[in-house]
């Protein structure tokens, strides 16, 4: 697997696979299969930069994602930190890691938690993780609330009292407080209503410029990946089947995939409506993927070679990677 | 007052539609005074932000408006020539399925976790047919056939949970037009789905009305759908249609300044954007709603004149209207900047 190693990366993700061991039985639990959730990714994320990930459900982003905050711990593959392998970090190396990276999940509605006043949740991260006094962790909570666009004095609120945008931007306060260096956006803004969207997305941009911060932004809208990613990557069945800059990716799509997931996104005006691929069937499943090209049985332009053997990434041009066998 | 066009090939016409909901605290508003029309094999999307009035409206169409909270206080909803609100419960029974009908969201709540899918078929299509059992068996097969279920004799027998989501809908859509409604309204029905599936389900519903002369109400909060699927569309905002016309006049003339603004807030697929613009502020509560001019308050072009009435409707277009005060002739504020649609491609 060709990686490119880049000095100026913040977190740099190499050969990364995660399987979910299948069971049968109650007691004597027998492994019939694994689920390939994530097999065999690279990628890194620059400072301050944002990498894209887009996909269908069942992709494996999520799974991404959790191994990234260490819920999860991978089957193979490294995830390194400025350089150091998070996986080997424990006691207090590992708590400093959860301070670097945080997340904000997608529904505002279910991640906050519903029995603790905003200043609680919003200074959490700090609590537990460094030592600080009341006094300066106040502060620190007026100050990241009045960032994300909340007045200082909304800490005292239970999160009720808010509407959906407003506990969105209480959940990047929350994911900010601890000066991350990277915080992980599951899905930030699709459960919001769509004049909300834009505050959120612009709130997102402009922190990032504020704080340097570096985004891993999983979306499965193809806009607000465009409008937001400097890099991004396409996943299916758990594998990056395309990687480039976002304008290279937008302008010059190549694998079939990609080209069907632009075909499938909705168009901004009727008279921009394009089918070039309409992909028949359904995403199989991750149990057992297909042989070869994981695309080969929904792919418009499989020949007898994909079926049989699996296709070696190829960097087209600078920076954009493609695995598929026309290229 | 809006100008409702009749024609002869008009299937539905809704006049001044208000459904308020009473409450011990205050009476919500949830559609304050709509009119639109429906030709056969028309597809109207109405589009806006949650708690606008727009699943109400569709809930008012079938006269399922929640009770006893809820009621429809005023206004016509004339279907194939009568009007629905006239109609006692026992009537309604035969509207429901035969005359209009409606695909909901979420697949996963719309169908029945402990029957099967050739049971649940069976029972919508004995609505209109009563026969035999083999030859209810042959229809429900055919009824799957036409929304491309693969093997739709085996999958009579599977239950829902044994079926992906986008086969689901697909079973939910054959549900709905069983009895061969010549109005269907979909309220999202492709959320809940991935993009290529959506994708799979919109062409789907485009061939069925091409075959069938089928008219769509598509309730959502997409535009991308509605530019994929729409021939007219009604912006909706607060309880009321602020404007409505042809998808071409919508997306390259919106008149409204919220409508240009709720397109200029959607990232755009086909072009890079520096900045996108954002609204200021949240839609009000239906239940406190403001004097005049409901957008008002967020509005950008806002003037004394906007708080004092509802603004009148003006017609820019054949078909194309707005309510807003800035679109008059002796409009004294600042005038509404001009409005320049997207460009572009991607992949």
């Amino acid at each position: 697997m060709a990686v490119a190693t880049n000095n100026d990366a913040l977190l740099e993700v190499r050969n990364l696979k995660k399987y979910f061991p299948v069971t049968k039985g109650l007691i004597l639990m027998k492994t019939i299969g694994y689920v390939q959730a994530v097999d065999g990714i690279s990628f890194s994320i620059k400072q301050g930069e944002t990498v894209g990930l887009v996909g269908e459900s069942g992709c494996g982003k999520t799974t991404t994602s959790k191994l990234l905050l260490r819920l999860e711990n991978p089957t193979e593959g490294d995830i390194l930190l400025e350089g150091r392998d998070i996986n080997t970090f424990r006691g207090a190396e590992l708590q400093d890691y959860r301070t670097t990276v945080q997340a904000v999940f997608q529904d505002p509605w279910s991640s906050l938690s519903p029995r603790m006043r905003v200043r609680d949740i919003v200074s959490e991260p700090l609590v537990v993780n460094r030592n600080v006094t009341t006094q300066e962790k106040n502060e620190r909570v007026a100050e990241v609330l009045q960032q994300v666009g909340l007045h200082a004095q909304q800490a005292t609120n239970y999160p009720h009292e808010f509407s959906g945008g407003q506990r969105q931007r209480i959940a990047v306060a929350s994911a900010l407080v601890s000066y991350p260096k990277l915080i992980v956006l599951d899905e930030p803004v699709s459960a919001l209503d769509v004049s909300i969207r834009a505050q959120v997305m612009n709130l997102l941009k402009d922190l990032q410029e504020q704080y340097n911060v570096s985004y891993l932004l999983i979306a499965h809208n193809l806009a607000t990946v465009r409008y937001m990613a400097h890099e991004t990557a396409v996943m299916y069945l758990g594998q990056i089947v395309e990687y480039a800059e976002t304008e290279e990716l937008y302008n010059n799509a190549l694998h079939p995939y990609t080209r069907a997931l632009f075909s499938a996104a909705l168009p901004s005006h009727p008279d921009l409506i394009r089918e070039d691929i309409v992909l028949q069937g359904e995403v199989p499943s991750p149990i057992n993927p297909p042989s070869g090209c994981r695309f080969h049985p929904r792919c418009p332009f499989a020949m007898p070679q994909c079926s049989e053997e699996a296709p070696v990434e190829k960097e087209v041009s600078p920076g954009h990677r493609v695995s598929c066998h026309l290229y | 007052m809006t100008a409702v066009q009749t024609a002869t090939d008009t299937i539905l016409e809704v006049n001044d539609l208000k459904t308020y909901i009473f409450t011990r605290a205050a009476t919500v508003k949830a559609v304050d005074g709509i009119s639109f029309n429906l030709r056969k094999g028309e597809t109207l999307g109405i589009v806006g932000e949650s708690g606008c009035g727009k699943t109400m409206t569709a809930l008012s169409l079938l006269r399922l408006v929640p009770k006893p909270a809820g009621r429809i206080v005023e206004g016509e909803i004339v279907l194939n020539g009568e009007d629905i609100l006239q109609k006692s419960e026992d009537e309604m029974r035969d509207v429901r399925g035969r005359q209009i009908s409606m695909i909901l969201q979420d697949p996963q709540t719309s169908l029945n976790p402990v029957f099967t899918i050739g049971n649940q078929l069976r029972e919508a299509l004995g609505i209109a047919h009563r026969e035999n059992k083999s030859s209810m068996l042959s229809r429900a097969v055919d009824a799957l056939r036409k929304v491309n279920v693969a093997a739709p004799e085996r999958r009579l027998d599977d239950y829902p949970h044994q079926m992906s989501g986008g086969m689901k809908q697909r079973v939910v859509g054959a549900i709905a037009m069983s009895c061969e409604p010549g109005v269907i309204i979909a309220d999202e029905p492709t959320t809940a789905l991935d993009v290529t599936i959506q994708l799979q389900y919109l062409r789907l519903l485009k061939e069925i009305q091409a075959e069938t002369g089928l008219a769509i109400i598509f309730i959502t909060h997409d535009f991308g759908v509605v530019a994929r699927m729409c021939d007219r569309v009604a912006v909706m905002y607060a309880g009321r249609i602020i404007e409505q016309g042809d998808v071409r006049d919508i997306f390259s003339r919106p008149a409204h300044p919220y409508t240009q603004a709720l397109i200029n807030s959607v990232p755009k697929l086909e072009q890079s954007v520096d900045r996108l613009y954002s609204i200021d502020g949240q839609p009000p509560l239906l239940s406190n709603l403001p004097e005049g001019c409901r957008f008002a308050p967020r509005c950008p072009y806002v003037s004394d004149q906007c708080y004092e009435a509802y603004p009148q409707s003006y017609t820019l277009n054949e078909g194309h209207y707005a309510d807003c005060w800035a679109l008059d002739a002796d409009w004294q504020g600042t005038p509404i900047e001009e409005f320049v649609p997207p460009t572009g491609t991607a992949g």
